[in-house]
């Protein structure tokens, strides 16, 4: 199973969640599916019409920028990181 | 006891004031809490009838809409967005949504919240989830709908009183619509309302109202400020009269509120004009207030500055609360929190350290 890890800022959103989750999926709309299962509303946090990504949520498997249909593989590692913008 | 609650919307999220209704005095007897809502921007502030639920209406930049509840006065919150999507299908041939501008309770307890870009979302469990009011933006002027300054926002939402299906709602740069059927068709109520900056000044659609609300107990008399002037309307926006000319400094400006019981009386806060900075006229802070439907206007500046105040007040941050007499709060995009204990005719500065002011909403607890 892949390994996912989540934002603090989304955590924050549901109370109690962990950051490290592991999930199987074989791309990265698909691990999002599992998440949703487990946190109901996670989706919509990261996911608009499309579908796509929200355009300030980055996503890497194993390193690599990533989108929803980028490949995930079993001992892969999906970062979930809002991007560095704001004032 | 009563308690006054002052619900704030700012950019980094939204802030509770509270302090004893009967207190009066000054800025130190409020007490403060925030940023809430997990430093979101939160554009308006409701509560919900019957349980005292407080809404707010939201978007992240990073995490899209949604609509925040609280049932304990702003302690805890949850938030959900289920439904508040134009669908994949819609994703492909116009933006989605990016926040959340307006919340309004209809006579049945449901929830209505107008987004960006515009279009009207309902919600029949207390907004858990959400479905769209297609009849609105399937209206044959909806290829026309341009933004204003502040986007394509669906801003402003009167449900009637006691006629479940009569509904009117504000977009920008669009003007107002009213429905009459539930929300299933829609018509524009825009006649006499010009829009200056365009080539046809009295168009069907593209007038740029800024904020409107209903007399009390009177829904068929409405009060509009617009781009263009401040208006009246006797017949639910079937016709409006501008009103600028009865002594206002300005035909331009954002928040206006109509008074809980009086409706004669109603309160706005004229800028100097879309295109000299959009301040105070003169850099002098005032709110004007009419007790004639808007045939004769009154300026009280008393307790705000009156030189080199280059203040400027959005739409939805400007309140009064139900106290007799009324109580009036307004902010500015500075952060400035004023408030006024005698229906307006003096102020008094409560903070001046929040971020820039988008909402204010005031309730009274017993």
């Amino acid at each position: 199973m892949a390994v996912v890890l989540l934002p603090r800022s989304l955590l924050a959103l549901f109370p109690g969640v962990e950051r490290r989750h592991e999930v199987d999926g074989a791309d990265v709309a698909a691990v999002i599916a599992a998440l949703e299962g487990r946190v109901p509303g996670l989706r919509d946090r990261l996911v608009e019409d499309g579908p796509r990504l929200r355009p300030h949520i980055n996503v890497f498997v194993a390193g690599v920028p990533a989108d929803l249909r980028t490949s995930v593989g079993t001992d892969d590692t999906v970062h979930v990181i809002p991007v560095v913008s704001g004032g | 006891m009563p308690t006054s609650i002052l619900l704030v919307g700012t950019p980094k999220g939204a802030f509770i004031l509270e302090r004893a209704a009967d207190e009066g005095g000054g800025p130190d007897d409020w007490a403060i809490r925030g940023p809430l809502c997990e430093g979101w921007p939160i554009h308006d502030l409701i509560v919900e009838r019957g349980g005292g639920a407080l809404l707010a209406a939201g978007g992240s930049p990073w995490y899209g809409p949604a609509v925040w509840r609280s049932e304990d006065l702003g302690v805890s919150w949850t938030h959900s967005s289920v439904g508040l999507t134009f669908g994949d299908d819609g994703g492909t041939s116009q933006e989605p949504i990016k926040t959340v501008w307006s919340l309004a309770v209809t006579p049945d307890g449901a929830i209505l919240a107008g987004v960006e870009p515009a279009a009207l979302f309902r919600s029949e469990d207390r907004g858990a989830t959400w479905s769209q009011v297609t009849g609105l933006t399937e209206h044959e002027s909806r290829s026309t709908w341009q933004p204003g300054a502040g986007g394509l926002i669906l801003h402003t939402i009167i449900p009637h009183p006691t006629d479940l299906q009569r509904t009117w709602v504000g977009i920008s740069a669009v003007g107002v619509f009213e429905t009459l059927d539930g929300g299933a068709t829609w018509e524009p109520r825009n006649q006499g309302v010009r829009a200056d900056f365009n080539p046809d000044p009295h168009p069907i659609t593209g007038q740029c109202v800024h904020k409107f609300a209903a007399a009390a107990g009177e829904p068929e008399s409405l009060y509009q400020q617009n781009h263009c002037g401040m208006y009246r309307s006797s017949d639910g926006g079937l016709s409006w009269t501008d009103l600028t000319a009865n002594g206002l400094p300005s035909q331009f400006g954002f928040p206006l509120v109509a008074h809980p019981r009086d409706t004669n009386t109603f309160w706005i806060i004229p800028l100097n004009g879309d295109d000299r900075g959009r301040y105070v006229p003169g850099a002098s802070a005032a709110v004007w207030r009419t007790h004639d439907r808007g045939d004769t206007w009154i300026r009280a500046g008393d307790g705000l500055p009156q030189q080199d105040a280059y203040l400027s007040v959005l739409r939805e941050a400007m309140a009064r609360d139900t106290l007799d007499p009324v109580g009036i709060t307004f902010g500015t995009k500075t952060g400035q929190l004023w408030h006024s204990d005698d229906e307006g005719v003096n102020w008094q500065l409560i903070t001046r350290d929040l971020p820039e002011i988008w909402a204010v909403e005031a309730l009274i607890l017993d």
